[in-house]
């Protein structure tokens, strides 16, 4: 009979689902429909195979890491799973690098001890001691980059983002987790048309997910739309300028809200000018990431206008 | 042959998850009820709000749709009636034969009061 393991302890699935295997045994693992639908009883296996059916429904972000639902899935050999949320890897890191991108944004590079594995833009737990954690957004990409890279944007009073900019230095060895997060790029559709908006720091995992999608010869439009309150908010202009150059597919545009907009950027709330350029979204990849209440509506909207649920990734920042 | 299988099982369900969601966040008359409740679970809802609307598999209980939507405050016949009007013309929009449609009303329809809390 196949086993699952969970939490250290090892069960008899005796023909029983994940979920009625350990919440027989007390565990308390959430859910709702029982029936594969609502998704609160997704798990992670960290080891052992997954039957397909247990995957049903979920994104392909979502498969390619071994996530499943606790209670359609019926293991057939032994299985190890975590909750989604926990059970990631932890690993040190040494600090190579920090710059300032602009005045309220750091530019950190991390050399980890053991390889690394990681799709562009997902997000890694960076640990300023064992119980104070936050996440931060991979800017890097595998084959491109050799180190990590993140952005960090300052939070007045921000205990993590404040001691970063107060007093991380090169040469400083820190602790990180596994990459996780299903806001990453997939080959496979390369015809389609992707739209990614960020405000502030949120253009660190659009910046690996672009320059990813570019190094797999992505066909279809890659359109950014990156904003701030005024251009000093924004950063890697000059950068993703040339980057525009170089790919037709590829185009940005800086936008500010505050103020008026100097030649070659645009004026307004980041989501308006990314929804007035295009406004019928249906067929799009969306990308959506940085602060919260942005990410919200952007999500909501950006489904109004056409792209399908399934296709649209977000992170809010918070 | 089930009401669901009739229809096409889950591709179809897959198929009317963003059409109807689409209807639902713009009625003015429900939209509220969805404001602000994080897109990606709810597209895991309104898969499970459909395929049991079309009789598919699913272990729902009434109790399960009096607990579900007891937090909805001030919910009324006239928000059923909408969702219902939403679920219809979501099924039309997708060519789904009438008499199917009609079916898969009386099984939404068969919630009332449970989800209305009577
Ligand atoms: C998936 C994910 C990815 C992320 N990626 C990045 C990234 O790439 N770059 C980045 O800079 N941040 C990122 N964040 C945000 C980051 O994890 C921290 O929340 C942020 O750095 C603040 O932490 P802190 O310890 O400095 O502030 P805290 O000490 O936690 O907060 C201090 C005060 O600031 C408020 N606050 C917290 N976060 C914010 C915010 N974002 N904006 C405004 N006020 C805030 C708090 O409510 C509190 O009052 C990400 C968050 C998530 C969930
Ligand atoms: C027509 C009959 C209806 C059926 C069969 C139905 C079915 C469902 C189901 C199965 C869920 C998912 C529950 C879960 O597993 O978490 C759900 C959630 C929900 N329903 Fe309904 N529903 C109906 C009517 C309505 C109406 C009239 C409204 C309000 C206008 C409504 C609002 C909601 C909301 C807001 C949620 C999500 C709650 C959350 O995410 O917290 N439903 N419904
Ligand atoms: S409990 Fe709903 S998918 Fe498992």
């Amino acid at each position: 009979m196949p086993k699952v393991v969970y939490g250290g302890q090892s069960y008899e699935s005796a023909g029983k689902s994940v979920l009625e295997c350990l919440t027989a045994q007390g565990v308390s693992i959430p859910s709702s429909c029982h029936s594969g639908l609502c998704q609160t009883c997704m798990m992670r296996a960290v080891s052992g195979a997954v039957p397909a059916k247990a995957q049903a429904g979920l994104k392909d972000a979502l498969v390619a890491q071994n996530y499943f639902l606790a209670c359609t899935c019926y293991p057939e050999q032994d299985i190890e799973a975590v909750l989604a949320a926990d059970g990631l890897d932890k690993q040190q890191a040494m600090v190579t690098k920090v710059e300032y991108l602009n005045a309220d944004i750091l530019g950190i590079r991390l050399k980890p001890s053991q390889p690394f594995e990681y799709r562009a833009g997902q997000f890694i737990n960076f640990f300023k001691d064992a119980d104070t954690v936050r996440c931060y957004s991979l800017a890097s990409v595998p084959g491109i980059d050799d180190e990590l890279s993140l952005h960090v944007r300052k939070v007045p009073g921000g205990q993590v983002s404040g001691w970063m900019f107060e007093s991380l230095k090169a040469g400083d060895a820190i602790t990180i987790s596994e990459a996780a997060g299903d806001c990453f790029y997939l080959a496979g559709k390369p015809e389609q048309n992707i739209l990614l908006v960020g405000t502030g720091s949120g253009l660190a995992p659009l910046y690996g997910i672009i320059r990813d999608a570019l190094r797999n010869g992505h066909k279809g439009k890659i359109s950014l739309y990156h904003g701030s309150y005024n251009t000093e908010g924004l950063y890697l202009v000059d950068e993703l300028r040339k980057l525009a150059q170089a790919h037709a597919n590829f185009s940005y545009v800086p936008c500010v809200s505050e103020g008026a907009a100097p030649q070659g950027y645009a004026y307004g709330m980041v989501l308006d000018v990314a929804l007035e350029g295009h406004p019928d979204l249906s067929g799009w990849r969306v990308f959506l990431c940085g602060n919260p209440d942005m990410v919200k509506a952007a999500q909501q909207q950006t489904f109004l206008a056409g792209a399908s649920m399934g296709e649209i990734f977000a992170d809010p920042f918070g | 042959m089930s009401l669901y299988d009739e229809i096409g099982g889950e591709a179809a369900i897959n198929a009317a998850v963003d059409v109807f969601y689409r209807k639902v966040l713009k009625d003015d008359r429900i939209k509220h009820y969805f404001d602000g409740l994080d897109m990606v679970k709810q597209a895991a809802k309104q898969k499970a709000f459909l395929t049991l609307a079309l009789g598919g598999p699913n272990n729902y209980t009434g109790e399960d749709m009096r607990k579900g939507h007891a937090h909805l405050k001030g919910l009324n016949d006239s928000h059923f009636d909408a969702v219902m009007e939403n679920l219809g013309a979501t099924l039309t929009e997708l060519n789904v034969p009438g008499h199917l449609i009609a079916q898969a009303a009386a099984i939404a329809e068969s919630t009332r009061k449970d989800v209305l809390n009577r």
